[in-house]
């Protein structure tokens, strides 16, 4: 006997299906030869490529895609048979819709639709939930449908759900961020612009109506590739950003916007542990004028200081691409770590202290030690911070360690010669002017006093939560920090060589202990800057800063 | 009686010191053959002297102490060697030999001697097999330890050589693991080695 093709029996089954429920009603199945068809609201189909409109029909109330626009976008074949049936093939399986029915066999599997297949003149529809539900199985490009927000996403692209809402808060306004599922983000400022960059390949974004003449928030947009812009209104002030968790899957960003202070009036502000220029600076802190309301004003915006002396941020996550760094016992490699730990820290500072952070790679990328100095140079950073994974050759070794450039022989010259650095040079019309020269392997030279500070902070934040090896501050001739010009360490988070420490570093909850301690060790060495310039510039931002912060609670 | 006593004493003192300044301090330097400023890129492997057959000098080499952190030095047999170039291609040929434990060295295993240069300014250039770096496990502790076994070694060991530049291949390299800058020589470092004497000697170098 000649074997059945494969879907035969699922048709039968249908057909048998079909003639049973017709029974039932007592009426006999009938093809409508034509469906009143209107134009519906396009989807938005997303690819790797990018965004193109895919059009929607309405027939018989419900949303449904063109057959023939599904075929060759998804290259199908389709094929009616004599029994009114239609056959949808890709690679060999098959998807078999019978007229009038809302079952549908898919490679032999029934799943039901909201609505039966429709004709109209010489074309056919399917409901839109037809490619999550019938087509999306036997595909092998994963298939995302949107209904809600009219999307369908093809691949493996991260587009997260963004619903936006805005409310008055006090004086000012908040804007909450919900974000599903959760993605690290980058907020930054430049003027009356705020922009939120996921790390995404696209948003899925639910944005609020807001007026244009907003005083303090007028617009919301996104723009590519992932990024929720805000327009500020003309009495924006200051801005904070937090970021939080929701649940195991979805994050928030909370941004609040405070109306700028009016002349000869303060900035709402409370408790704020940095000084600001609006006279006089409160040698402590600032009390709120009445005392504080559920409703009254929102708290000051410690992690923004007026000219902040921390703006950029480079973390460089430590080896990467054909460079594994160290490999654990278990197979552990020191580049995923670095980069795992880079990105949450990169999160954790931007979205509590408002500072921009790079990253020196952003994927499993090969790097010079020269590219990762070279692109804090060019960014013009405050702060180098390079994260390691250490290594013994006795596997007992344990423990974090922190290291700052040393310099032998040549250190006291090599230290002079960057100081001496900057040279008078006589320009077209007369005059001259100061042109700072500092050779690529002096650059660090004349920041070892800073960056000894700032590997103090961390070994000091480290102290009690992260272990530290016997030696935790050392002084050796690292080569990705000769070249920085700016405060500069190398962190050694741990010994890979230890199994015990290897299934440590590789746990979340220690990871976010490492970020959390760096973390209070930047917003240290941020008031320690600032500390710094108010003493070489007084009466500027850093008039009246205090000593370098306790480490708890600063910033926070 | 008692002052006579004290005298012979005092003489042995010194006469030990001497002997003592003479061979760890002196020897290497004050035997060589031609001094080390007429041949300033001399290559050791293939200049290397016949040795006086079966004599040796006591070297401190190191190895990677308990804690994993440091080195330690250990008192140990080398071959004399009649030139800078000589002894100091013994004194690194020793210090790459492998060890039994409980010593554990912080060289790679498979890592040999290609060829050694000691300039005027006392500079040596000590070319290495590329296995230091491909077997080398990595961290900046572990890369500390393995380069400044080899510049210890030399400078501690032979004061004519006041720093140590390592090769990869008869290349300059920036580092070995990625941590260590290697593009120029590097001075001696003793706070990387774990104060106390030096272990007892362990044997006649390889």
């Amino acid at each position: 006997m000649t074997p059945r093709p494969p879907g035969l029996a699922a048709r039968i089954l249908l057909f048998a299906a079909a003639i049973a429920a017709a029974g039932a009603l007592g009426t006999a199945p009938r093809l409508r030869a034509a469906q009143a068809v209107r134009a519906g609201t396009p989807y938005t189909l997303l690819t790797a490529s990018g965004r193109r409109p895919l059009a929607t029909s309405d027939v018989r109330g419900h949303d449904m895609f063109g057959l023939d626009d599904l075929a060759s976008l998804f290259q199908l074949q389709v094929h009616e048979d004599t029994l009114g049936a239609l056959t949808v093939s890709y690679k060999g399986k098959t998807i078999i819709l019978t007229p009038e029915q809302t079952l549908v066999s898919v490679n032999g599997r029934l799943v039901s639709l909201p609505a039966p297949p429709a004709r109209a003149g010489r074309r056919w529809f399917v409901p839109v939930e037809f490619v999550g539900r019938a087509l999306a199985p036997i595909y092998d490009t994963p298939l995302e449908l949107r209904p809600e927000s009219r999307l369908l996403i093809v691949g493996n692209l991260r587009v997260p759900h963004v619903s936006v809402t805005v409310a008055p808060a006090g004086p000012g306004a908040r804007i909450t961020i919900d974000i599903r599922p959760r993605t690290p983000e980058t907020v930054t400022r430049s003027g009356t612009e705020l922009r939120i960059a996921f790390q995404a390949d696209d948003l899925d974004p639910v944005l609020p109506a807001v007026s244009s003449s907003g005083a303090l928030v007028r617009s919301f947009s996104t723009s590519a590739p992932a990024t929720l812009v805000i327009g500020l209104g003309p009495q924006a002030g200051q801005t904070r950003a937090t970021t939080q968790a929701v649940g195991a899957t979805a994050g928030r960003v909370e941004i609040d916007v405070m109306p700028a202070a009016s002349p000869g009036q303060p900035q709402p502000s409370a408790p704020a542990p940095y000084p600001t220029p609006t006279p006089p600076a409160p040698s402590a802190p600032a009390a709120p004028a009445t005392p504080a309301a559920p409703s009254g004003p929102l708290p000051g915006l410690p992690g923004a200081p007026a000219q902040p002396s921390l703006q950029t941020i480079v973390i460089d996550p430590g080896h990467g691409g054909s460079d594994p760094g160290v490999k654990g016992p278990h197979g552990t490699l020191e580049k995923d770590i670095t980069m795992a730990v880079a990105r949450q820290l990169k999160a954790a500072i931007e979205s509590r202290l408002g500072v921009r952070v790079l990253l020196t790679r952003n994927g499993d990328q090969t790097l010079t030690a020269d590219e990762r100095a070279s692109m804090a140079n060019n960014n013009k950073a405050d702060l180098f911070l390079s994260l390691h994974a250490n290594a013994s050759f006795r596997s007992n070794v344990q423990g974090a360690e922190v290291f700052y450039l040393g310099l032998d022989r040549d250190a006291a010259k090599a230290t002079q010669e960057a100081q001496a650095g900057a040279q008078q040079l006589p320009v077209f019309g007369g005059g001259s002017r100061t042109l700072e020269i500092v050779p690529w392997q002096l650059a660090q030279a004349r920041f070892i006093p800073e960056s000894q500070a700032f590997a103090q902070m961390i070994e000091q934040q480290f102290q009690g939560k992260v272990p530290l090896d016997a030696r935790g501050l050392t002084q050796a001739p690292l080569r990705v920090l000769v070249g920085a010009n700016m405060p500069a360490v190398l962190v050694e988070m741990g010994y890979l060589t230890n199994p015990d420490q290897e299934n440590q570093l590789g746990t979340a909850a220690y990871q976010n202990t490492i970020v959390q301690a760096l973390y209070a060790a930047i917003v240290q060495f941020r008031d320690y800057l600032t500390h710094q310039t108010g003493r070489q510039n007084p009466g500027g931002p850093g008039t009246g800063a205090p000593k370098p912060a306790s480490p708890q609670g600063a910033g926070r | 009686m008692s002052r006579t006593r004290l005298l012979a004493t005092a003489g042995v003192v010194v006469a030990v010191g001497l002997l003592a300044w003479l061979l760890f301090a002196r020897l290497p330097r004050g035997t060589a053959r031609p001094p080390a400023s007429a041949q300033p890129a001399a290559p050791a492997v293939a200049a290397t002297a016949p040795a006086d057959e079966g004599r040796t000098i006591t070297a401190r080499l190191f190895y990677v102490a308990d804690d994993g952190l440091h080195l330690r030095a250990v008192a140990r047999e080398v071959p004399f060697g009649a030139t800078p170039v000589d002894q100091a291609t013994a004194l690194v040929n020793a210090q790459l030999a492998a060890v039994q434990p409980p010593l554990v060295s912080a060289i790679p295993t498979g890592t040999t001697l290609q060829a050694l240069y000691i300039t005027d300014k006392g500079d040596a250039y000590v070319d290495l097999s590329p296995q230091v770096s491909q077997n080398h496990p990595g961290g900046t502790t572990a890369e500390l330890l393995t380069v400044y076994t080899i510049v210890d070694t030399l400078t501690v060991n032979m004061p004519a050589i006041s720093a140590v530049q390592i090769l990869l291949n008869g290349q300059e390299v920036d580092t070995l693991a990625g941590h260590v800058d290697l593009r120029r020589p590097l001075q001696k470092d003793l706070t990387i080695v774990q104060t106390g004497p030096p272990a007892a000697p362990t044997g006649k170098g390889h």
